[in-house]
């Protein structure tokens, strides 16, 4: 390791939360975030605020990626937040939401410590170079 | 990883840097935070994973490690599912490994596992860790080797690695269990074939999954012939209770001892087990274990310690159905392993394996340093090609340094105990 110094891959979850069943762009993400040298899990489809803490909390991830199409972000983005926060990976944890957010609750999701939200037509690279730049330093 | 690394800061455990402690502390204390960054630190190989782990080392050792593998799409990850709900209904604590395999293009990946963790929902008892295969130095087996301590130290009865049977690689990381299950699919004839020469060496269990579906009495029946030719001479003592159909062999795994086989097994070094194609030698791994166990096996079968002859197992992961029959059988192996004394043995050799893994890791870390002063590995290959040197005088004149430095620490004591050194020590 010493010549090349091993670079350590950013980890990434993709949550998709909620009822909501369009998982096209997560799946589509999911893929360029792999082939950008992320490690990627995914959550699958339909899953609870809760499962998405505890994914993100076992797995440890720098970055949490949440889809959301059906417009109950208000509801659950929180909700994932106050999980995080519960087991203190809060903190440390890069979280992005991508979806159709209007433009008046982007604000109020960037006040609860959203660091960004990529809405449709967001170019890929756009969306990498972001993660790149703000996923947080660990161990 | 550079000399530092190997005598630097992480080398005595005793002076553990504070972020560590906190982080055992963490650890010990149930903290999933803390369980969820120390594996972290182990996989990325971390400044402190050294000294994480030999901390975590004595807390671990409680565990029962099983290990699950089998071609992709065989149904692993379902099975994991039901498996871990199934420990839980009876109140033990899970830990799950997941190994992927990476991209060795961008060394990105996809891990897909957790997708099937349906029926565990919410319950942090239950805890899945995913972990990319990564081409990483120091060998991934390690990693998940070290993964598991953290878990079993965390207080995990039962900890799960689950990885695609393919390479040598996943293998080595199977192996790291003490009870190893391999899936295979119905149907699959050919597929047992290919796995024949390798992974179906290492299954203590076999587990025909899907077991719903066409094709399953075939596959039952293929690979408890092949269970029973593995078992050389002992077909007439054993046959009895895996007659083909006999949909209840695994029922009597619960029992613990059901499984032990009488005596007379003969599954020595020597057993060439040429049906296997590539003349396989029964015992190069596991075997060796039961050649212990079996060597002396020829006389009275009363006080023989007792073998263990591979279960097959029919299970449906998507409904759950043979799970806890599964379970049984994992439980008597389980049981056997600690009653014979294999699993001391089979656990002293693994360490065995991970020290002089380490150690060799250690020194070639040093020895890269030794090129990098060199002029660098580039530099030498191409000086190699141009036929002003050869291979052979570049390693000896890296090496010399190290094994002067080795020489000059011995050499006082050879010279002390050159007398008796003929069968000393």
């Amino acid at each position: 390791m010493s010549a090349e110094q091993e670079r350590r891959a950013i980890r990434c979850l993709v949550a998709k939360v909620g009822l909501d069943g369009h998982d096209r762009g997560a799946h589509v993400i999911t893929r360029a975030l792999r082939d950008a040298g992320f490690e990627v899990v995914y959550s699958g489809l339909h899953r609870a605020p809760d499962e998405i803490v505890q994914a993100a909390v076992q797995e440890d991830v720098d970055v949490l990626g949440i889809s959301i199409l059906s417009g109950a972000h208000n509801t659950l983005v929180p909700k994932v937040i106050e999980g995080l926060k519960e087991y203190g990976a809060f903190e440390d944890t890069l979280i992005v939401v991508g979806g159709i957010i209007p433009d008046d609750d982007k604000a109020e999701l960037k006040e609860l410590g959203v660091a960004e939200i990529f809405g449709p037509g967001t170019p890929m690279e756009e969306t990498i170079a972001f993660i790149r730049e703000h996923a947080p330093e660990r161990a | 990883m550079g000399l530092d690394d190997v005598i630097g800061a992480d080398s005595p455990p005793s002076e553990v840097p504070e972020a560590i402690a906190d982080l055992v502390d963490g650890v010990l204390a149930g903290e999933q935070r803390a369980l969820a960054r120390a594996i972290t630190y182990i996989e990325n190989r971390s400044p402190g994973h050294r000294a994480l782990v030999s901390r975590l080392h004595e807390h671990a050792g409680s565990a029962a490690v099983i290990g699950i593998t089998g071609a992709p799409g065989a149904g692993k990850s379902t099975l994991v599912d039901k498996l871990a709900a199934t420990y839980r209904e009876r109140g033990d604590t899970v830990g799950v490994v997941a190994v992927d395999p990476s991209s060795p293009y961008t060394g990105g990946a996809v891990l897909g596992d957790r997708i099937r963790m349906g029926s565990n929902v919410g319950d942090m008892e239950v805890f899945f860790r995913s972990m990319s295969a990564r081409g990483r130095l120091g060998g991934l087996s390690t990693a998940t080797a070290d993964t598991v301590t953290a878990l079993d130290a965390f207080g995990k009865d039962v900890v799960i690695i689950e990885t695609v049977g393919a390479g040598q690689n996943e293998v080595d990381i199977v192996r790291t269990a003490h009870t190893v299950a391999v899936l295979v699919q119905p149907g699959s004839g050919d597929d047992v074939q290919t796995l024949k020469a390798g992974i179906l060496e290492i299954g203590d269990v076999f587990v025909v999954n899907k077991a719903d579906t066409d094709g399953v009495e075939r596959t039952v029946a293929e690979l408890e012939e092949m269970v029973h030719r593995r078992q050389g001479t002992t077909v007439g003592l054993n046959a009895g209770h895996h007659g083909p159909g006999a949909l209840d062999a695994n029922a009597h795994g619960g029992d613990g001892g059901g499984t032990v086989d009488g005596g007379g097994t003969v599954d020595g070094g020597g057993t060439v087990d040429g049906a296997d194609g590539g003349g396989t030698v029964d015992g190069a791994d596991g075997g060796g274990t039961d050649d212990e166990a079996g060597s002396d096996a020829e006389g009275d079968s009363t006080a023989e310690p007792p073998s263990w002859t591979p279960e097959v197992c029919r299970t449906v992961g998507t409904t759950g159905e043979g799970v806890e029959e599964l379970i049984g059988t994992f439980d008597a192996h389980e049981t056997y392993l600690r009653d014979s004394g294999v699993l001391a043995e089979r656990t002293k050799r693994r360490y065995a394996e991970e020290i002089r893994t380490l150690v060799r890791g250690d020194i070639g870390a040093i020895a890269d340093d030794e090129i990098d002063r060199r002029g660098g590995i580039d530099a030498l290959a191409e000086r190699v090609r141009r036929r002003e040197t050869d291979p052979y005088t570049v390693a000896s004149a890296v090496v010399e340094p190290i094994a002067r430095c080795v020489q000059e620490r011995t050499d006082p004591t050879r010279e002390r105990s050159d007398g008796t050194d003929a069968d000393g020590a």
